[in-house]
């Protein structure tokens, strides 16, 4: 064991370097961005950004794959818009909330959801945001068609006016980084390592005393907090909350980020996300070809390179991204 | 005139007959699903854009080749089927060997291109389809008014769900079918040609999801959408009954059209997701479905 031990410390310090230059690399493009990118775009990319690693977490590491992360998201949007328009919170507070809000719906869905695998599981989450979708249509709170609306940004921290458009940017890139590196902190822990020791093979995960119904409830609970985060700061930049983020497309649309970026890469959905939040900014002229195009590029990712874009480069360069 | 539960009975038949219809789709589609996967390790969530499909093809028969419904309710399975075999071949079969989730993704690539392309050409709003001249009117069966078609459609989804259970269950077709869903190499061993059997199986699941899809054309109008909110609830429906019996996918199928129509009369707030509460609560109480066996 003592023999062993140094050699894996310095295999992971080889490995992470490539990550740690990716990061800092990342981290000064959205100092740059802001200059030569309207601001709004990049933070409707950051909170699918977000959204995207989130899901990637279950996918990537737990070998899960919800089809219902739409119920997290919508819902946390939700939630953030209600407590900063109608109770009035500052928005950290509200942003907060919805993450409360989205960890505990994650808690219960999940609870559901891993009693089946594999296919069923998609299923399942699934069915479960298609019926959440019912009910925010015919709940009061939620606006029905026309969602809540017109949601005041707040003075985060009682004295940062949210309104000015470059505050709100540096908020949701600091918000994204941090959740970034959480999740980061999150595969690479002990907890992260039987993680992916579930999804490599869930038997022997067992026979070695591993509860693994709770470790997979927890990373549930985990991915479905870190999507309400995004989701309550997606409301508050667009002051808008409404049933798109809710609707089933939404969950299809992070699965394709994902995909795209690479599933089980850190850096992937992160890519996936920018890459189709372009398109769909760049491309809205074209109505509904928006909708072939990105069901052509699942079929293309799926056939062709199934290690997403950044997989691919990962594995062409032999780093790890 | 009479009263149930203080419901008045026309109310209450009425949407009793509203749910045995929606519960003849459901039934065909978790069918064909059902077919699908014992075969093919599939989730094939295109399943309700091919669905749609059906219905367009119909369209099209009547408007562009001047074709009748019944001449639809053969052609359009079989043309509709045929696209699925060209898929299979084309993408599915290079997918066997990998984690059953690159299935559902393809599918799912598959189903937003088909209907992208139709919303773009027909928008979201439906394209009526006449009922059949044979089939128009209907019987006052004294406590309610049944339509022709309406009796039609659950009859003859009950005839082709039971067909459809016979050619697996009971004919020597359907035999080698179930042993190469259990054993595929050593059924090859004895000759039988494996991969086209789960070219044409794929095919023929296709086809039934087009024959509802037709089926549907009169009752629902053919719109480009119709497929995609449909094949949620019969994923609901699929986890509730399991997939490991034929059987089983009819009768949940049925069974849960009738609940939904139910929950219209006396809660209809919860209408829209009472299959969804339901399929919780299978899941809380026999996780493997009530007809299912293991995961």
């Amino acid at each position: 064991m003592q023999q062993i031990a140094p050699m894996e410390a310095s295999v992971r310090t080889e490995r992470s370097r490539s990550e740690i230059v990716a990061f800092m690399l990342m981290a000064v493009a959205l100092i740059v961005a802001p200059a030569v990118i309207y601001p709004l775009f990049l933070m409707k990319a950051l909170c699918f950004a977000l959204f995207a690693c989130a899901f990637n977490l279950l996918i990537g590491y737990v070998g899960l794959l919800s089809f219902g992360h739409a119920l997290f998201f919508g819902w946390a949007s939700y939630i953030s818009a209600h407590a900063a328009k109608v109770w009035g919170f500052p928005p950290e507070l509200a942003v907060l909330t919805a993450t409360a809000g989205a960890a505990a719906l994650g808690f219960v869905a999940g609870a559901i959801a891993i009693r089946r695998q594999g296919i069923y599981f998609a299923m399942v989450t699934l069915a479960l945001a298609q019926m959440m979708y019912f009910f925010a249509v015919q709940a009061p709170f939620t606006g029905g068609e026309d969602g809540i609306q017109s949601v005041p940004r707040g003075k985060l921290f009682g004295f940062l006016n949210l309104a000015d458009q470059m505050t709100m940017y540096t908020f949701v890139a600091i918000v994204f980084l941090l959740c970034f590196l959480l999740i980061y902190r999150i595969i690479h822990s002990p907890f992260g390592e039987v993680l992916k020791a579930i999804r490599e093979n869930e038997p022997r995960a067992i026979s070695l005393g591993y509860k693994t119904d709770r470790y997979k409830l927890a990373a549930f609970v985990l991915s479905a907090a870190l999507t309400g985060v995004a989701g309550g700061t997606k409301a508050l930049v667009f002051q808008l909350a409404s049933l798109t983020d809710v609707n089933w497309p939404m969950s299809g649309e992070v699965v394709l980020m994902t995909l795209l970026g690479g599933l089980g890469t850190v850096f992937g959905p992160v890519v996936g996300a920018f890459i189709i939040i372009a398109m769909q900014n760049y491309l809205a002229a074209f109505g509904q070809w928006v909708l072939v195009i990105q069901g052509v590029i699942f079929v293309t990712c799926v056939m062709l390179f199934r290690r997403g874009i950044v997989g691919e480069i990962a594995s062409l360069l032999r780093i790890k991204l | 005139m009479f009263e149930i539960f203080g419901i008045p009975s026309q109310a209450l038949f009425g949407q009793l007959l509203i749910g045995l219809i929606n519960g003849s789709f459901y039934a065909l589609l978790s069918l064909g699903l059902a077919v699908i996967f014992g075969m093919l390790n599939i989730i094939n969530f295109s399943h309700g854009a091919q669905y749609m499909l059906g219905a367009f093809a119909a369209y099209f028969l009547l408007q562009v080749a001047g074709l009748n419904y019944w001449v639809a309710l053969v052609v359009a399975p079989i043309a509709v089927g045929f696209t699925g075999v060209v898929i299979e071949r084309l993408f599915l079969q290079w997918l066997y060997k990998l984690d059953h989730l690159y299935g559902l993704l393809l599918t799912f690539g598959l189903a937003l291109i088909i209907e992208g392309v139709f919303r773009n050409y027909f928008g979201s709003s439906g394209l009526p389809y006449r009922v059949p001249d044979a089939l128009q009117g209907g019987q006052n069966l004294g406590f309610m008014f049944l339509p022709n078609y309406r009796a039609w459609v659950i009859v003859f989804s009950v005839v082709v769900c039971f067909a459809t259970w016979f050619l697996i269950e009971r004919t020597r077709l359907g035999a080698n079918l179930r042993a190469a869903t259990e054993n595929p190499t050593l059924v090859r061993a004895f000759g039988i040609n494996v991969p086209r059997m789960i070219t044409l199986t794929y095919g023929f699941g296709v086809g039934l999801a087009a024959l509802a899809g037709v089926m549907a054309a009169p009752i629902y109008n053919v719109s480009p959408q119709m497929g995609s909110d449909l094949i949620i609830i019969v994923f609901a429906v699929v986890v509730i009954g399991g997939m490991g019996s034929i059987m089983g996918a009819i009768l949940t199928g049925f069974g849960l059209g009738v609940i939904e129509g139910l929950t219209k009369v006396f809660f209809p707030e919860a209408s829209n997701t009472v299959i969804f509460v339901i399929m919780a609560i299978v899941l809380l109480i026999r996780p493997s479905g009530l007809f299912g066996r293991g995961t």
